[in-house]
């Protein structure tokens, strides 16, 4: 029998699909290396400078109920004077589709480094409040908590 | 894109103000916060539709600035503390996904 001067042999063809599964597999774990570790966001927020816990403080309920609204209140122990003053405290989660939670700037007419907003959680997981002071010293708070339903479970 | 004049807004704590003493102000902005990863009942993708940034002045001076993330639940809400040492005007602006943007003032005169 005569062979068509351009089909593909069955060796390419199988060459071919094995390269592509290489290349579906690659590509699936570019999609998860996209999103950043809690670990990875704290250090690109640092910028190279230290990073210490203590002084900001993250207040949430340990266990929380219903992951869909999840009352937070992130505070640091401030004067807020002009030149001793909280710039930003910013939350990061670990396990949410993305890691951004809020970022509250801290301006000249605010009393107090204080605020509540309410949030979201998909899973238990850690979170954490940082603080970057006037100064350019910067501080951290790591928080524990357990969901019991979660967000965006009905997705 | 949300109707400028149907977005529902609630502000507390910007009438008993007094002079120079820290007062929390409390806000809650009518928004559904649909963060884009959601499905309605026929499995289609709500498609996103966040506030994304919110700023509170007082005679445009900050007082806070809040960038909102999609784990910010729906009718997001926040509280921070202003001290105003004179009468003036608060204003709370919000932005957001489809060109949304919302502006309330509100006159504070310290006692």
């Amino acid at each position: 029998m005569r062979r068509l001067v351009n089909a593909p042999s069955r060796r390419r063809l199988l060459g071919a699909a094995a390269g592509a599964g290489l290349l579906l597999h690659l590509r699936a774990a570019q999609a998860v290396s996209a999103v950043a570790t809690l670990a990875e966001v704290e250090r690109q927020w640092a910028a190279g400078k230290p990073v210490t816990e203590g002084r900001v403080t993250l207040e949430i309920a340990p266990l929380v109920e219903n992951g869909n609204t999840v009352p937070i209140r992130v505070r640091c122990d401030s004067p807020m004077s002009a030149t001793d003053r909280v710039l930003e405290i910013v939350v990061f989660n670990e396990r949410n589709p993305q890691r951004d939670v809020v970022r509250f700037g801290f301006g000249p007419a605010c009393a107090r480094a204080q605020a509540d907003a309410r949030i979201r959680l998909a899973t238990s997981q850690q979170l954490v409040a940082l603080a970057r002071m006037a100064d350019g010293s910067q501080w951290s708070h790591h928080v524990d908590v357990i969901v019991t339903l979660a967000a965006c479970i009905e997705s | 894109m949300a109707d400028e004049t149907r977005v529902r807004t609630l502000i507390h704590g910007t009438d008993a103000l007094q002079r120079g003493v820290p007062a929390e102000i409390r806000i809650t902005l009518g928004h559904p916060m649909e963060n884009g990863l959601r499905h309605d009942g026929y499995g289609n993708v709500v498609p996103r539709n966040l506030a994304t940034r919110f700023e509170c002045r007082l005679d445009g001076v900050l007082v806070v600035a809040a960038d909102l993330y999609p784990a910010i639940a729906a009718n997001p809400f926040l509280a921070f503390w202003l001290r105003a040492d004179a009468p003036g005007t608060l204003s709370f602006e919000w932005w957001g996904d489809n060109g949304f943007h919302h502006r309330e003032t509100r006159a504070v005169s310290p006692a």
